[in-house]
C-alpha cells in the first residue's frame, strides 16, 4: 500500500490544478455548516466528539432504540445484522462477522451509529448516547466489563480483537499473474455437472403470475374490508373507552415502534404499515403494504385488530403470528401494551 | 410468453405451456403455407382502426406486452426491502445501454426525495476554501459524458459456496451500464483548491443512510464524475436524483447517491461499508480490505434459465455481455462444452473502458445437450477465472468480487439451469 500511497502523492503533485482556472462557481461553507454535516470519524480518534456513556446507561437505550432489530442483546433479530457473538468463526464455514468479532476500528461503530442510525430516526441521538450503546455493544461482545465507560479519552484504549486482520487488496500479486487460461481445444478432459441451482429452489418466483394471482383475490378481500369497517357500528364498546392519560404514556412507548411505523397527518408506510386508526381495524387490511402471509390469511379470516389481539401481539409477535415480518421481540410490560394500544386509539 | 422459473415443476410445467402455445404457433404458421396465414390474409383491427394521439402518452412506458421485463428483488435476501437490492432483467435486454426504469437498485435506507432546490454540494476538510454548490452551480461547470457499467461487488455474490439462484438476472443482474452526464471531481476539488497533504476523498451521501466512502486521490482526480443525467434525462429518484458520483470500473457502493459532501483528508474513514462490509473474507479468517476494482467478467444473457430455448432446433443466436473495471474488453469466448472447447464470440462493437460490451455466437443447434459458458478478456490480458480459480485463493467465505466463469445447463428441451461443473 505504501507504494501505492506514494503514487498517489505524486499523482496528486503531478495532477496538482494550481494552474487551472477557477470558476468562482459556489460560495463559501460557514463553520456552521460544516460542523452540521461533517461528522465522519477515523480510526485516529479524528473527529471524535468530547463526551462519555457506561454500558448500563447504553443497555437501556439499546432496547429502546436498538434492539427491535438487532434484539436485546445485540444478538439481531431475524436478518437483521448481528452486533455480537462470532468471535474465532472467521476461518470457519459461514463466519458470524459482528462489532466483536470482524470490525477492526471502534471508531467505525461510533461513526456508524452516529450518522446512519437508529434506523428510520437516523441522527436522533446524542453523542453521549452513542457513546453508551457503543460501550453496550463492547459488553456484549465480552470485550469490556459492566461497569465501562467509554469517552473521547479512552477511545483508542480499546483493542479491537479482530484490528490485524485486514490486508489491502493484493489481486495484483495473488490473481492478476494467473488468471489467464486461455486455453480453447481439448482443454479437459471430462466435465461433470456438480450442483444444481434448481436443487436449493431458492430463486423467486416470476412477479407475473403473483401478480395475476393477487388480482383474482382482491375482490374478496374487499369484501373482508366492507364487513370489518361496518362492524364498530355494532359493536362499539371497544373504541369507546379511552384514556388520555395511558395514552400519553402509551406515546412515549410507541417510540419503539417509530423507527418502522409512522402514525399522523401525512404518515407514510415505512418498514411497518401506517397505524392510523388501526384499532378496530381489519389485521392486515393496508392494500399498499406487503404482509407476511400470515397476516394476510388472517385478514382473509376477517381477523381483526381489537385490543385483546393486539395486546396478544405487542406482547410476543411472532407467537402471535408465526412468520410475521414484524421484527420486534415484543413488549414485556403489561402497562406498556396496554398504554400503547391506548395511544394507537388516538391516531385516527 | 410468461417463463417462471420457480422450481422444478413449476418451471417445467410453465415452459411446457410456452413450448406447447409456440409450437401450436408454428404449426399455424406451417399450415398458412397452403391456406395462408390468417394474420395476412385476413384484415386485422391495427392495420384498420387508428391508434393513440401524440397525447395519450407524455413520458412512455414499455408497451404492457414487455410487463415481464423489469427489477425483482430476492425476499430472503435482506431484512426489509428499504435496506436491499434488487435486479436488472439483463436476461430479456439487448445491446448495452440499460433504461433507468429497470437499472438494478441499492438503497441502505430507502429511494429519498430530495429536490434539485433542496439540493446543496459541500466541499470541505483539506482544501483552500471550502464551499458549498447548489444544483445550478454544478450546471455551470464544464461537463463530460461517458458510458460506464455500475456493479455491486455482491453482484454474483450468492453463488459463492454453490449455484443458487436460476436466473442470469439474479446472478448477474446486480449491474447498470449507462451515458452518464456530469462534472469531473478533479474540476470541482480545484474550484476550493486541493491542499498538498490531502490524499484522500470521503464522498458522501444525503440520504438517512449516510453512506459514505473513501477513495484515493489518484482515482479522485482521473475519471470520477459528479454526474445529474444518465441516458439524456435526470438521474431517476432511485438511483440518486439529483446527483449521484460515478466511480468508473470501480464497486457499485463507491458510487455515492445523493451526494452532499465531498471532504478532503490524509486517511481514509474507514467507514462501516469499507470495513464490515465490502471487504473479502479468505479461507484463513483474514479479509482484503480496499477491493475497490471490479475484475473482467461476462455471462451469456440468453439463452439462459429465465430465457429458455422456444423455437426448437437450427439457428441459434447466444448472446452476453462482458465487462472489466480495469479498461476494455477485448475478446469473450464461449463454450458449448463446458469449457473443453471455446470459439470466438463477436463483440457486436468494439470494447470501451468501463463499459459493457455485448457478444454474440451464431450456431446452429440440433438440440443436443449443452453446458454453456463465456469467458471474457480485458486489455490488460487478464482471463475471467473459473469459480474453482477464484476458490483455491479466497476459499468459499467470500462474499463481494465473484467474477467467475458462470455455466448454464441447456437442456435438449432448450431449458437451462444455473449448474456447477467440474
Amino acid at each position: 500500500m505504501s507504494k501505492f500511497l506514494n503514487t498517489v502523492i505524486a499523482a496528486t503533485l503531478l495532477a496538482s490544478p494550481v494552474a487551472a482556472e477557477k470558476l468562482g462557481l459556489g460560495r463559501a461553507a460557514l463553520p456552521e455548516e460544516i460542523a452540521a454535516w461533517d461528522l465522519d470519524i477515523s480510526p485516529d480518534g479524528t473527529g471524535l466528539p468530547v463526551g462519555s456513556g457506561n454500558v448500563l446507561d447504553g443497555e437501556e437505550i439499546f432496547a429502546e432504540a436498538c434492539a427491535m432489530c438487532h434484539g436485546d442483546f445485540a444478538e439481531g433479530v431475524d436478518n437483521w445484522p448481528k452486533l455480537a457473538g462470532g468471535m474465532d468463526t472467521l476461518n470457519h464455514d459461514d463466519p458470524l462477522k459482528t462489532v466483536g468479532s470482524y470490525w477492526p476500528y471502534l471508531s467505525t461503530a461510533y461513526d456508524y451509529i452516529r450518522r446512519s442510525m437508529p434506523f428510520g430516526n437516523a441522527q436522533s441521538l446524542t453523542d453521549d448516547e452513542v457513546y453508551a450503546i457503543v460501550a453496550y455493544i463492547l459488553y456484549s461482545n465480552d470485550l469490556v466489563d459492566e461497569d465501562f465507560e467509554l469517552s473521547n479519552e479512552n477511545f483508542l484504549d480499546v483493542e479491537m480483537p479482530n484490528a490485524d486482520g485486514f490486508f489491502f487488496d493484493n489481486r495484483a500479486e495473488t490473481e492478476y499473474a494467473v488468471f489467464n487460461d486461455t486455453c480453447m481445444t481439448n482443454c479437459k478432459d471430462s466435465v461433470e455437472i456438480t450442483m444444481r441451482a434448481a436443487v436449493l429452489d431458492v430463486t423467486p418466483q416470476e412477479e407475473g403470475t403473483e401478480l395475476s394471482e393477487q388480482t383474482q383475490q382482491a375482490p374478496a378481500q374487499d369484501t373482508t374490508v366492507v364487513e370489518v369497517a361496518a362492524e364498530p357500528e355494532t359493536a362499539p364498546v371497544a373504541v369507546a373507552a379511552f384514556d388520555a392519560d395511558m395514552a400519553a404514556s402509551g406515546e412515549k412507548v410507541f417510540k419503539k415502534c417509530k423507527a418502522c411505523h409512522q402514525v399522523g397527518d401525512g404518515a407514510k408506510n415505512k418498514t411497518g404499515p401506517i397505524l392510523n386508526g388501526i384499532v378496530g381495524m381489519a389485521i392486515g387490511a393496508n392494500a399498499d403494504f406487503k404482509y407476511s402471509k400470515t397476516l394476510s390469511a388472517m385478514n382473509a379470516d376477517g381477523m381483526i385488530w381489537d385490543e385483546a389481539n393486539l395486546a396478544a401481539f405487542l406482547e410476543k409477535p411472532k407467537d402471535f403470528a408465526k412468520g410475521t415480518k414484524m421484527s420486534f421481540a415484543g413488549l414485556k410490560k403489561e402497562d406498556d401494551i396496554k398504554n400503547i394500544i391506548e395511544y394507537l386509539k388516538s391516531q385516527q | 410468453m410468461t417463463v417462471s422459473f420457480k422450481g422444478k415443476n413449476a418451471s417445467r410445467r410453465q415452459f411446457l405451456a410456452g413450448a406447447a402455445a409456440m409450437g401450436a404457433g408454428t404449426v399455424a404458421a406451417h399450415a398458412a403455407a397452403a391456406a395462408g396465414d390468417p394474420l395476412i390474409t385476413e384484415k386485422q383491427i391495427w392495420a384498420q382502426a387508428t391508434g393513440d394521439g401524440v397525447d395519450a402518452v407524455p413520458y412512455g412506458m414499455p408497451i404492457k406486452y414487455e410487463s415481464d421485463v423489469v427489477r425483482r428483488n430476492v425476499e430472503w435476501l435482506t431484512a426489509d426491502t428499504i435496506s436491499s437490492i434488487n435486479f436488472t432483467p439483463i436476461h430479456a435486454l439487448d445491446g448495452t445501454i440499460t433504461p433507468q426504469g429497470c437499472a438494478f437498485e441499492r438503497h441502505h435506507s430507502g429511494a429519498i426525495d430530495l429536490t434539485k432546490q433542496d439540493y446543496r454540494l459541500m466541499i470541505n476538510g483539506l482544501v483552500d476554501t471550502p464551499l458549498v454548490f447548489t444544483y445550478d452551480d454544478l450546471m455551470r461547470f464544464p461537463r463530460e459524458s461517458h458510458v460506464y457499467f455500475c456493479e455491486c461487488a455482491a453482484n454474483t455474490g450468492m453463488e459463492w459456496a454453490g449455484s443458487q439462484l436460476n436466473g442470469a438476472q439474479f446472478t448477474h443482474g446486480m449491474i447498470h451500464n449507462m451515458e452518464y452526464i456530469g462534472v469531473p471531481l478533479r474540476t470541482i476539488l480545484n474550484e476550493a483548491g486541493i491542499k498538498p497533504e490531502a490524499t484522500w476523498v470521503f464522498v458522501e451521501g444525503a440520504d438517512a443512510s449516510s453512506n459514505g466512502r473513501s477513495i484515493p486521490m489518484e482515482k479522485a482526480l482521473d475519471d470520477v464524475l459528479v454526474a445529474f443525467k444518465a441516458n439524456g434525462e435526470a438521474l431517476r429518484k432511485e438511483h440518486g436524483y439529483p446527483v449521484r458520483l460515478v466511480v468508473p470500473g470501480w464497486e457499485g457502493n463507491m458510487w455515492v447517491k445523493w451526494l452532499r459532501r465531498i471532504e478532503l483528508t490524509t486517511q481514509p474513514v474507514e467507514s462501516r461499508e469499507e470495513t464490515s462490509k465490502y471487504t473479502d473474507t479468505m479461507a484463513d479468517g483474514s479479509s482484503r480490505k480496499h477491493t475497490w476494482v471490479m475484475d473482467a467478467k461476462s455471462v451469456i444473457t440468453s439463452p439462459s434459465p429465465q430465457a429458455p430455448i422456444t423455437h426448437g432446433k437450427g439457428p441459434l443466436v447466444i448472446t452476453g455481455l462482458a465487462w472489466s473495471g480495469r479498461g476494455a474488453i477485448t475478446q469473450v469466448d464461449v463454450t458449448l462444452d463446458g469449457g473443453k472447447n471455446w470459439q470466438v464470440a463477436r463483440l457486436a462493437a468494439p470494447g470501451q473502458p468501463m463499459a459493457l460490451t455485448r457478444f454474440y455466437l451464431d450456431i446452429d443447434w440440433q438440440g443436443e445437450e449443452m453446458l454453456i459458458q463465456s469467458r471474457a478478456h480485458d486489455e490488460t490480458g487478464y482471463v475471467q477465472p473459473t469459480k474453482t480459480q477464484l476458490r483455491e485463493v479466497r476459499g468459499l467465505n467470500s462474499i463481494y468480487h465473484n467474477n467467475c466463469i458462470q455455466t448454464w445447463w441447456v437442456k435438449s428441451n432448450g431449458e437451462a439451469e444455473n449448474v456447477e461443473i467440474s
